[in-house]
């Protein structure tokens, strides 16, 4: 097989096949951000790469309140989900990989339930319940759902990390003179940091991402993520046309996905892999 | 490998569990497999083990399980927030109301239709990316790093994008298929939820299938080409059986992530024109018709349906769920 | 450097498994010592409780005369190179080296000056900068070693650290292990499952099996001598050919013809309680095709005719597989035996026997020749308890001692 492959027709077909796979994953992209590019008086032609560029889109964005507090929001929401949702699946997972104690087969079935439940199940009774304690509309309001829908990605990818780890080195280290803490502070936690930061992403993505907490269980500017924001964007003025706003909002959001694709490609897959399969 | 199933992981503690208090059958055995319980060290192994797990479990429990629960509760009352005074107990009434309703089963339809079309059309093209992602020789992390965009990117920002490009005037693709305003057509609206639905997800199912393929043991499939299978031969009768249980996953996966489609028609139709899905119609009853009594009701169905979806992956085609078999602390 | 003393240590679990039985050892400074056994026979806990990566549950464990049973690996001084090597993947090797002085808080000129050194023994002077990712196998398995030098501890522990290595770079090492432990002299505990390293590599070797030592002693003297029928079974490639034996008035009954028997072992026989059936072993280096012997050595054996199966040329001799009919011996150790190498079921009926004879040898596939063995050099087990009875004050004397 290795030697057909390397011909130069082989070498053309894969060519062609990863350029169409680039093109089907990066047109919808480019056609947003090239709206976002576009005059108002451009809008509307229908051309895919703009007429005339204006950044002036971005300008109407940054200088609302609507959109910079729904940014505010999207970051400070999705970075504390994730700092909490990584450190509570770091002390899961290690549990999950290395100990051994009853219990730990249901801990692994119920957040395998919860990667399965359907969130929108939820959505009625938590409004209910976070209007009665008062978290309705509030950051944690919404952080505590995207940590529980978060943990069981974090336990699954971060234990698949860790079962990976030659643990040999933690007695290697012991019997080179280290303390337990040494020990892991010199030997472990080097190891097991890219793991926790390759989780930390996938989590992040999936806070930033969601759509369904944040439009039901958020009514005001005061907890609004862009993701909603950008729904119920409307233009300066009622005739105004939100698309070149909305249009340059998505793609602020879409850049640091972007930047974490470009930047950590490899790990994304280990980790979305790993966790998935390998069980 | 893995063999059991998600649902017997209760059955499996319990098995676990005793095996420890049986001595084991074979004297002899190293010490490092250590299964005996009690004594100092495996206590305190327990109890790490449970603190360490404990605030995950807790706050996973506490966003799920009552919520659910409370849910069931709600779904047994006459509770709309317009009317707030007459919530009562009706017992059954908001499941006949909802089961009788031709919206219901509309957007059931509906989401099913979307379910099983997108996932079947993600199970063909993702196999095929990832035999691309897998296999190709020239730029494969340039396709990697582009095929992880539509998977990272917001939904509701490709939910746009797909909108403006069909909708007439702004949009390249708006005049593909001669005039009209297609989101606005029943039929041609569900194609473009659909093929939304199919862009952002296909590269998951490829990586998870990509994976999948990365265990299938390269001598084996020269061993089956020395045997004199042709290249299709050796794609189904040694890569999908070995790739079978990853499959499995990956459809499992997007199965019921696709039955949760909510951001895509929200953005798209808004549920115009029957493009509702099952979570589509509950949101609605719930923050716009601030019904909470239907919409818990459609909230547990949809549970429901999602349960007896994974009980037949699990049961039917003994999918195993990812770590419910995993023996863990086997160092 | 110092001597390491086991006594009646056991390993115990609270089920009632016992991974390691009451083993006693004394492990004299300077010495290297192997524990060879099948895979479950404790070998790997016994060096755990000596490195303390693993817990004594009865027994006192002295180094250098002062007991360690509770102190922590770090405080007993002793270095252990793993199957896995257990290189930090994240340092480079002269970070691995490093590593114990760091912890040991050296200065950094004497750190680099007892790497540079160490490195030099071990020839990885020209790999100091590379991860362990970017080395071969043989290189990583001798970083590993240099990291275990690098400190001058009190005692050497390897665990299979030649098994993740091919053949050819196993036997290589083998002699860097062996010159290695020569030149520094430091107390070493060696753990394998493969018996030619265990015979190549120690001063004294301990078998082990089911968490119990089978037999001490020089790795000559276990060859010669076997305590029992696991021990003669383990040692020696390719093993000792073992063969059903009935007892007759005054010889055995086997496949290969009545085998007189000596005065001793006679009178051992004819106790009360003495076994009616035995199993004969003899190696396959105890054979010879007949035509070969000289008239003076063929009155020390005997003969028989077999039908030969394979014939594998060596060079330097022979193997020559026979068959011959009769009962196969049968026992709990030769089964143990078996399945550690993986052979259960092997040969159907009758006995297989597997012979080394002289490169001379005419033998050709086919054919039945005339096979000799020597009668000097067999010996006989009691299949209840495996008990060599041709053992006398720790010597094996063949069938025909009086």
């Amino acid at each position: 097989m290795a030697a057909a492959d390397t011909t130069a027709a082989a070498k053309w077909r894969w060519g062609l096949l990863d350029v169409v796979v680039v093109v089907f994953a990066l047109v919808p992209v480019l056609w947003i951000a090239s709206l976002s590019f576009k005059t108002t008086a451009t809008l509307t032609d229908g051309n895919f790469i703009p007429r005339e560029w204006t950044l002036e889109n971005y300008r109407t964005i940054f200088s609302t309140s609507q959109f910079v507090r729904a940014l505010g929001n999207s970051i400070g929401i999705a970075l504390i989900a994730t700092v909490v949702a990584v450190v509570l699946g770091t002390m899961a997972a290690y549990a999950v990989a290395r100990l051994d104690f009853p219990g730990k087969k249901a801990l692994v079935g119920v957040s395998l339930l919860i990667a399965m439940f359907p969130q929108v199940s939820l959505v009625s009774p938590l409004f209910e319940i976070e209007r009665s304690l008062g978290l309705f509309d509030t950051w944690p309001g919404l952080i505590l759902p995207y940590i529980t829908f978060a943990l069981p990605l974090a336990i699954y990818t971060l234990s698949a990390f860790f079962k990976q780890i030659p643990w040999d080195l933690e007695k290697a280290a012991k019997m080179d003179g280290a303390t337990s803490g040494q020990a892991f502070r010199r030997v472990i936690a080097p190891l097991a940091a890219p793991g926790v930061f390759t989780t930390a992403i996938l989590v992040f993505i999936f806070c930033w991402n969601d759509f369904l907490f944040a439009i039901s269980l958020t009514s005001t500017e005061r907890s609004r993520t862009v993701p909603v924001a950008l729904s119920f964007f409307t233009g300066e003025s009622q005739f105004e046309d939100p698309t070149g706003a909305i249009c340059a909002a998505a793609v602020v959001i879409t850049i640091p996905i972007i930047l974490f694709v470009l930047f950590f490609q490899r790990r994304i897959v280990s980790g979305l892999t790993s966790g998935a399969v390998k069980g | 490998m893995r063999t059991e199933t998600e649902t017997e992981t209760g059955t499996a503690a319990e098995r676990s569990g005793r095996t420890g208090a049986v001595p084991a059958p074979r004297r002899g055995r190293t010490g490092r497999a250590g299964r005996a319980p009690l004594s100092e060290g495996k206590r305190a192994e327990r109890r790490l083990g449970w603190l360490l797990c404990a605030p995950a479990a807790l706050v996973m429990v506490a966003v799920t399980a009552y919520p659910i629960l409370y849910s069931v509760w709600l779904s047994l009352q006459r509770f709309d927030l317009k009317f707030p005074d007459e919530r009562e107990f009706v017992g059954l009434a908001n499941y006949v109301t909802v089961l009788t309703n031709d919206y219901w089963w509309t957007a059931f339809g509906v989401t099913m239709l979307i379910t099983v079309v997108t996932v079947a059309v993600e199970l063909v093209l993702g196999m095929g990316l990832a035999v691309v992602m897998h296999r190709t020789i020239v730029g494969r992390g340039l396709v990697r790093t582009s095929a992880l965009i539509p998977y990272g990117i917001v939904t509701v920002v490709a939910a746009f994008s797909w909108r403006y490009a069909w909708t007439p005037g702004t949009g390249y693709l708006a005049t593909l298929f001669g005039e009209g305003a297609p989101l606005t057509e029943r039929a041609s609206a569900l194609a473009i939820i659909m093929l939304a639905e199919i862009w952002k997800t296909t590269p998951f199912m490829a990586l998870l299938l990509m994976a999948g393929l990365a265990l299938v043991p390269e001598d084996l499939l020269k061993a089956a080409s020395m045997d004199g299978a042709t290249a299709w031969q050796r794609f189904t009768r040694v890569m999908l059986p070995v790739m079978k249980p990853a499959i499995l996953v990956a459809l499992l996966f997007r199965t019921l992530d696709a039955f949760r489609v909510f951001d895509n028609i929200f953005v798209l139709t808004a549920g115009a024109n029957e493009t509702s899905s099952v979570s589509m119609l509950a949101y609605n009853n719930l923050m716009r018709g601030l019904n909470l009594g239907i919409g818990s009701t459609m909230s547990v169905l949809i549970f429901l349906t999602v349960a007896v979806i994974a009980f037949v992956f699990v049961k039917l085609f003994g999918t195993a769920a990812p770590g419910s078999t995993d023996e863990g602390g086997r160092r | 450097m110092a001597d390491i003393v086991l006594d009646k240590v056991s390993k115990s679990f609270p089920d009632g498994t016992v991974a390691v039985r009451d083993v006693d050892l004394e492990i004299a400074d300077g010495e290297f010592v192997i524990l060879v056994g099948p895979s479950g026979c404790g070998k790997s806990t016994t060096l755990n409780m000596i490195a303390g990566l693993e817990d004594i549950s009865s027994g006192e464990l002295r180094i250098a005369g002062e007991r360690v049973n509770d102190k922590a690996p770090r405080d007993r001084d002793i270095a252990m190179v793993f199957q896995s090597y257990a290189l930090y993947p994240n340092m480079t090797v002269r970070e691995n080296m490093a590593f114990p002085l760091r912890l040991a808080k050296l200065d950094k000129a004497t750190i680099e000056q007892k790497v540079t050194e160490a490195a030099k023994v071990l020839e990885l002077t020209a790999l100091l900068d590379r991860k362990p990712a970017n080395l071969s196998g043989g290189q990583r398995q001798r970083v590993a070693m240099g990291r275990a030098i690098v400190r001058s501890p009190k005692a050497f522990l390897m665990d299979e650290p030649l098994s993740n290595l091919d053949a050819k770079l196993r036997v290589q090492m083998r002699t860097v292990v062996s010159r290695l432990q020569k030149q520094l002299g430091t107390t070493t505990v060696y753990v394998t499952h493969d018996q030619t390293e265990a015979m190549t590599l120690g001063d004294r070797v301990v078998i082990m099996r089911g968490g119990a030592v089978q037999q001490v002693g020089p790795p000559q003297e276990l060859y010669d001598h076997p305590a029992n029928l696991f021990v003669a079974g383990f040692i020696g490639s390719p093993s000792m050919n073992f063969l059903h034996a009935a007892v007759e008035e005054e010889t055995l009954r086997t496949a290969i013809g009545d085998v007189p028997l000596g005065d001793r072992i006679r009178r051992e026989l004819a106790a009360e309680d003495a076994p009616r059936e035995l199993i004969l072993g003899i190696r396959p280096e105890h054979f010879e095709d007949a035509g070969l012997v000289d008239e003076q050595t063929r009155g020390r054996g005997m003969e028989f005719e077999a039908p030969v199966e394979i014939v594998e040329s060596m060079g330097s001799d022979k193997y020559v597989y026979l068959t011959v009919e009769g009962e196969r011996a049968s026992a709990a150790e030769l089964e143990e035996l078996a399945a550690d190498v993986g052979t259960d079921d092997l040969g159907g009926a009758g006995a297989n026997l597997v012979t080394r004879l002289s490169a001379e040898s005419t033998v050709t596939e086919g054919e039945n020749r005339r096979i000799w063995f020597n009668l000097e050099k067999i010996h006989l087990f009691d299949p209840a308890n495996g008990r060599n009875l041709t053992l006398h004050e720790g010597r094996a004397a063949g069938a025909l001692a009086s």
